[in-house]
């Protein structure tokens, strides 16, 4: 009886590292379409192709075989707040900071996320939306915290800035994938981090990691780096450009008149 | 044709901006408002957050204000010392209304007091509006004088100086406090407050019809001036891309306007601006109390 458990459990442990180092010979390689997202006077948002393909020098392991992309843009602790009515009117009453959310956030998938990823890689790996986010606790006074990071998530979903396209990434032969991620007009400048997962029965295999740069250029960066970094010298130049504008427009219609 | 704004970092349609600014444009070259208090709100409607929409309206201000005081400047109907007054108390009130601001927007109070500060302007120059044109309807039928009301009161102050081109010897702290107070409203508001002082400077001060527009004109140049600066210094706010397309619009409005005011009565007009103004009022009072979509709101990015 107890030599039949020990060798259940040898053979299990043999299946285990068997399956592991099956994993280790399956890696990612990507490309992008494009590293690098100008932000300019006309941008109206953008989509970029990633593609790549499973590398593998053993027969094609058993178990499915899934990828997951997700890219993520610069994060910062963001404050959420609740309205609730006094007096009749209704006004932010509180506040709760999430201490780092990325400002956009875009996962596609090969299939449904809960059948393709186990929970421990997601918390391991932070690759779900609500994992991605983190929030390490709200004030005392402030009751179901939760409900204020859900809140945050819902309000990005309906502007595009978080995604979840569950299938979106299209799989071919266990070996090519790509997919589209559309990056919407009101992007935050900053270094977009493009994470490429392989999943083999659930478990990460391999990632691979790239960057997408995203600026603002030409005079929308000007004015912006102007604006914030010497704001008394982009002041006088809105009162310039007000100022002539005002008499110019009357001395031009003056003429006209004329 | 989509247009990203740097710093208020969304993208709307340029055409759009274009056209408020126009059609603000043209109702200010019609009746002589400054137009402020109706493009901050329209800003607010169309996506723009309350902060960058109310400093890139005391920007919009001073472009269309300049335009105005030439006219004046010429006509010498502008009373420079008083004017002067007024602009330092505008000043004080600017810095004064500055402060609030950027105090209300850490407490996440500062959407909630805009909006609450339009809906009472708003509703009141609306009313007051309505009720004026309608009476000069009835005044133009029966063609009685106006009194000026007589406040002594303002003339048992101290400080007295002598105003020449307004033909007044008061004391400079009821035009101080004017001042002041409507620099409150620049910096808080993004508008002139042309629609406050004017009829102050009527009413309270006693000052000569004939040289109240041009006057106010004059403070409200270099108190939006003040404001807009003191915006970009403080909350890097100022979105010269909005600031530009709205001046554009603004200002060509404004002459069109100026130029359809000569041919069109505009009593009746009136009635429908002071309509138009009380509707925005009802939207934004409607916004306030009715039970919102969404009760959670992500605090906008702070700067730096």
């Amino acid at each position: 009886m107890t030599g039949r458990l020990i060798l259940r459990s040898l053979a299990l442990m043999v299946c285990l590292t068997l399956a592991n180092s099956g994993a280790a010979q399956e890696a990612v390689v990507a490309g992008l379409s494009q590293d690098r997202i100008d932000i300019t006077a006309d941008f109206d948002g953008s989509d970029i192709l990633i593609y790549g393909a499973v590398k593998r020098e053993i027969p094609v392991p058993p178990g499915p075989l899934d990828v997951i992309v997700t890219v993520e843009g610069p994060g910062q602790p963001e404050s959420v707040r609740r309205k609730s009515r006094i007096f009749g009117v209704w006004l932010n009453t509180d506040v709760v900071t999430i201490d780092q959310a990325p400002s956009f956030y875009a996962v596609a998938t090969t299939g449904p996320f809960s059948d393709i990823v186990s929970d421990t890689e997601d918390l391991r790996n932070s690759i779900s939306i609500p994992r991605a986010i983190r929030s390490a606790g709200a004030p005392q006074t402030v009751q179901n915290a939760q409900a204020f990071s859900d809140a945050l998530i819902r309000l990005r979903l309906a502007r595009g800035l978080y995604s979840m396209n569950e299938s979106a990434v299209r799989l071919t032969d266990q070996t090519l994938f790509r997919t589209d991620i559309d990056l919407p007009a009101n992007l935050v400048e900053g270094n977009y981090k493009t994470r490429i997962f392989l999943l083999r029965d659930k478990r990460v295999v391999s990632l691979y990691e790239k960057t997408i740069f995203v600026r603002k250029v030409g005079l929308e960066r000007w004015l912006f780096r102007l604006a914030h970094q010497q704001p008394a010298a982009y002041g006088i130049l809105a009162l310039v450009i007000a100022a002539v504008a005002g008499w110019a427009a009357s001395a031009i219609f003056r003429l006209v008149r004329r | 044709m989509q247009f990203y704004l740097p710093i208020a970092e969304v993208s709307v349609n340029a055409f759009l901006l274009f056209g408020l600014g126009g059609i603000v444009g043209i109702l200010s070259g019609l009746f002589g408002v400054g137009g402020g208090f109706l493009i901050t709100p329209l800003l607010f409607f169309i996506g723009i957050p309350p902060t960058v929409a109310v400093a890139t309206g005391a920007n919009q201000v001073v472009a269309s204000s300049i335009s105005g005081v030439l006219v004046h400047l010429k006509r010498k109907t502008v009373d420079i010392r008083m004017g002067t007054v007024l602009m330092l108390g505008g000043m004080a009130g600017s810095m004064a209304g500055i402060w609030l601001f950027n105090l209300l927007s850490r407490l996440g109070q500062i959407d909630l007091t805009v909006q609450l500060s339009y809906v009472v302007f708003l509703g009141v120059v609306g009313a007051m509006m309505l009720q004026e044109s309608l009476r000069s309807l009835s005044r133009s039928r029966h063609a009685l004088p106006v009194k000026r009301s007589q406040h002594m009161w303002v003339h048992r102050l101290p400080l007295k100086v002598k105003f020449r081109t307004s033909g007044l010897y008061i004391s400079i702290i009821p035009p101080l406090l004017v001042g002041f107070f409507v620099g409150i409203l620049a910096a808080v508001m993004g508008v002139g407050g042309g629609f406050i002082m004017v009829p102050a400077m009527i009413y309270l001060l006693n000052m000569p019809t004939k040289v109240v527009i041009g006057t106010s004109l004059f403070q409200i140049i270099f108190v939006t001036a003040f404001t807009t600066f003191m915006h970009a210094l403080t909350n890097q706010s100022v979105d010269l891309m909005l600031a530009l397309m709205l001046i554009l619009g603004g200002v060509i409005g404004a002459q069109i306007g100026a130029q359809l005011a000569v041919r069109l009565k505009a009593e009746q007009l009136r009635i429908l601006l002071a309509l138009l103004v009380l509707s925005v009022c009802l939207k934004l009072t409607w916004d306030l109390v009715a039970t919102p979509a969404e009760l959670f709101s992500i605090a906008a990015r702070a700067a730096g």
